[in-house]
């Protein structure tokens, strides 16, 4: 695998830069490079958030993604920005309990999965982000639930353990809509 | 021996870096995208009882390190290049002062206000003075988090070696994202006695008095200044010998050599293993230490038969392409590719002009 | 025969380059022999700035460091934050601190830096040759100010001490002048009151001297002197504007007054 690339997009307190982050920390457990790289400054103002990851067998060349593998929206005005950045036959996972449009391509792969209802119910709307990540997962193999939850474990401090089952139950829903 | 490999955001790893290689004071003033450098500072030097003190101004904070350098403790601080062009002043006088410090600059486009993202467009100020009269900053040019860390802690023993400022330069890309960084155990840290500095502990052991320091950049004799300048030439001539870093990926038979530092240097890796599969044979000099640069290396590349020709890739509009210009020394051509305002190249735009400079079409110089 | 008088040792051998009739030489020998005095002359750091004193460091018998002009407090603060248990001191003029090092002389009196700052006010700028300072007063003439400081034109100037005084973290602020000897035994004393606010760690220390510049005035000495009681005085009062109850017995501990309420909160 060589710089696969995600890009994860939707509002500030949607869990998306600690979402990204978790993905990388599992790519890492496998020893795997990986990068991320969080939109910062007045880009984040007015409430949006995004994040690039990338993971690879060799070190990793840009850590900003231009032509994404797999780009997951959880909010409209994502969608229509980070739509156009996907690679041809790449895969677009869109929180549909949020968004809806449809997409405007049709060289792409695409799931439309309820996450922020998955989150709720959960009970913390940062379980949304994480769903769509075991959705991403389980459809392209980038990485592995095992080490999802082993790195869970490593850098959570021990007070927030009690999350974890929660993430993974979020991971599983989320893989549920694999295509 | 190094450590578990952890995440971490690059202006964090700098910050850490310098706790590591003994620094105990951090003095700044916010700007993006370095600000995460000071965040961690605040916190830290609290906790390790070293002093942060977030300044009034660049001004007031590059004179708070020429203070504390001064008297003779490790010093950093980091700005971005509207910030750094405050700092000038500073460094110029703690280049006649010869002074050790370390200065980040985490590169965001200019000129004027310009953005907040990424760009390579202060090569010049780092490289050419940036401030008033003769001299020269080292300045090292990371392109990882795991550099950033490294030559960081490197930067520290430069300085004081040479009692000169080295500057880190690098870019938003570098100091916003996270990437796996492995720390050591122990930081080889050279310590180096500073009897030359302003600390008013003058009473030595045995209870006598040392004869009192002062640290000035003023000779208002005209033979005085210009010994002084001779004697730093001298010094910056040592460190041309002895100092400069570069990388070489796959120089050897490469048909178009890359020349690209940092962030461009990473992209452009990716371009060569591209490229390979295409057939075409592509390597690059990446230099480590931007000043000295490694004119030497470029030029021992361009004298070998394999070589066609040169591309030069930056984050602006063409200013590390003169040093390699001079090193290549007319005898291969050297092409350029930029992008300014926060845009990074992409690895298409870069193997496009490869495939055409490889073909032995003239590739405009220009940006894209 | 008996010594009378004799040089301090808080100053080099190196003859004063002053001009006649000016004050800095003055204001150099009464810090200097309270440096000795008060036996911080082996633990000073001296930080000059740039102006007709600009390589002060060369008189002063003590560790120095040469500031770019204006910086001086910040640069101060460096070393301070370092070295909690030296003096460290600067000497500015009025340019340098009341103009281009303005926002440096603000910050650090404001986070209250463990300093001492000695601010040589004459009212022009000597060294570049008789510009108007932020002192100058309204209607001196001076070279940049050719037909008299003219508020509508030039603004008004700048009374440092009292500005100084009205921030939390400077402890101690007073103005003195040298015009005779009763002046010069009272700015010794708040010289070395100064540094013993230093040496308690009680905040930031602030001394004003009203000074003269003859070659600049276009004056005589005497006149020059005279020329500061009637014109420069009621402008920049003399006094006490912060610390007046702080007392300090001759070992320099504090004997008497309180640091202000701000202060206490901040190092409770």
């Amino acid at each position: 695998m060589i710089d696969f690339s995600v890009i994860l997009a939707g509002f500030g307190g949607q869990g998306i830069l600690s979402a990204g982050k978790m993905a990388a920390e599992a790519a890492l457990y496998e020893g795997k490079e990986v990068s991320w790289f969080p939109s910062y400054g007045p880009e984040m103002r007015g409430g949006t958030a995004n994040c690039s990851v990338v993971i690879s067998d060799e070190p990793i060349g840009s850590p900003v993604v231009n032509d994404a593998d797999v780009v997951i929206c959880l909010n409209q005005p994502s969608m229509e920005k980070f739509e156009k950045q996907l690679k041809p036959g790449g895969l677009l996972i869109i929180d549909s309990s949020l968004i809806k449009i449809q997409p405007t391509r049709d060289d792409i792969k695409f799931v439309a999965m309820n996450a922020s209802d998955i989150a709720s119910e959960l009970g913390a709307m940062t379980y949304a982000p994480i769903s769509m990540i075991g959705c991403m997962a389980e459809a392209t193999g980038c990485i592995k639930r095992e080490s999802f939850e082993k790195s869970l474990y490593e850098i959570l401090p021990e007070r927030r353990h009690h999350m974890i089952p929660n993430n993974l139950a979020a991971w599983d829903k989320g893989a549920e809509f694999a295509v | 021996m190094a450590q578990k490999r952890v995440l971490m955001k690059g202006n964090e790893v700098i910050a850490e870096a310098a706790i590591r290689a003994g620094c105990r004071n951090y003095f700044g003033y916010p700007i993006t995208p370095q600000t995460e450098v000071m965040h961690y500072m605040a916190k830290k030097m609290v906790q390790i009882g070293g002093n942060f003190v977030q300044a009034e101004s660049e001004l007031a904070a590059i004179n708070m390190v020429y203070g504390c350098a001064a008297a003779g403790f490790r010093v950093m601080t980091s700005s971005s290049s509207p910030g750094i062009s405050l700092k000038q002043e500073g460094i110029s006088y703690i280049a006649g002062a010869e002074l050790p410090a370390v200065v980040v600059n985490i590169v965001r486009g200019g000129p004027g206000l310009g953005g907040i993202l990424p760009a390579q467009g202060d090569y010049f100020q780092a490289t050419k003075g940036g401030g008033h009269g003769d001299y020269r900053n080292i300045v090292i040019a990371p392109a990882s988090v795991q550099e950033l860390y490294e030559l960081t802690v490197e930067a520290f023993n430069l300085a004081d070696k040479y009692r000169n400022l080295v500057m880190i330069m690098g870019d938003g890309t570098l100091g916003q994202m996270m990437e796996p960084v492995a720390f050591r155990d122990e930081e080889p840290i050279a310590a180096v006695e500073k009897p030359w500095a302003a600390c008013g502990r003058c009473k030595t052991a045995d209870g006598s008095v040392r004869p009192h320091n002062t640290v000035t950049s003023i000779y208002i004799d005209p033979d005085t200044l210009e010994a002084k300048n001779r004697e730093l030439q001298e010094k910056y001539k040592i460190i041309e010998e002895n100092e400069p870093r570069w990388d070489e990926v796959n120089v050897e038979d490469a048909e178009v050599i890359i020349t690209a530092f940092s962030t461009c240097s990473r992209i452009s890796r990716n371009v060569i293993r591209q490229a390979a599969e295409m057939g075409i044979k592509v390597g690059m000099v990446r230099p480590i230490t931007l000043w000295p640069f490694p004119s030497k290396a470029i030029a021992k590349v361009a004298e070998q038969s394999s070589v066609k020709a040169f591309l030069d890739v930056e984050l602006n509009a063409g200013q590390m392409i003169e040093d390699v210009r001079l090193a290549v020394n007319g005898t291969k051509p050297v092409y350029f590719h930029g992008r300014m305002g926060g845009n990074l190249p992409t690895q298409k735009e870069i193997l496009d002009k490869i495939v055409r400079i490889h073909n032995g079409e003239k590739v405009e110089g220009g940006i894209v | 025969m008996a010594v009378v008088f004799k040089p301090t040792e808080g100053l080099t051998d190196k003859p004063f380059h002053y001009c006649p009739g000016c004050c800095h030489g003055i204001i150099h020998r009464i810090i200097a022999e309270s440096m000795v005095e008060m036996d911080i002359l082996n633990s000073a750091v001296e930080v000059a700035s740039v102006g007709c004193t600009y390589n002060s460091y060369e008189y002063f018998n003590c560790d120095a460091v040469q500031a770019a002009h204006g910086r001086a407090p910040a640069v101060a603060t460096g070393i301070k934050r370092n070295l909690k248990d030296q003096v460290v001191f600067t000497y500015q003029g009025d340019g340098d601190l009341a103009s281009i090092g303005t926002a440096e002389i603000i910050h650090a009196a404001a986070r209250g830096e463990k300093i001492t700052v000695f601010f040589v006010n004459n009212a022009v700028y000597g060294m570049t040759s008789g510009q108007m300072a932020p002192t100058t007063l309204l209607g001196q003439v001076t070279t940049t100010s050719p037909f008299g400081r003219d508020a509508s034109y030039q603004g008004y100037p700048i009374n440092v001490s009292e500005l100084i005084s009205n921030l939390t973290g400077a402890v101690y602020v007073e103005r003195v002048c040298l015009t005779d000897y009763k002046n010069i035994m009272n700015a010794k004393r708040a010289v070395q009151k100064a540094f013993n606010v230093q040496k308690n760690n009680l905040g930031f220390s602030f001394v004003e001297f009203l000074s003269t510049c003859p070659t600049n005035w276009g004056k005589e000495p005497v006149a020059a002197l005279d020329w500061l009681k009637e014109k420069m005085i009621p402008q920049y009062p003399l006094g006490c504007f912060k610390g007046e109850d702080l007392k300090f017995d001759a070992e320099g501990n504090l004997i008497a007054g309180e640091v202000h309420a701000g202060e206490k909160e901040v190092r409770a």
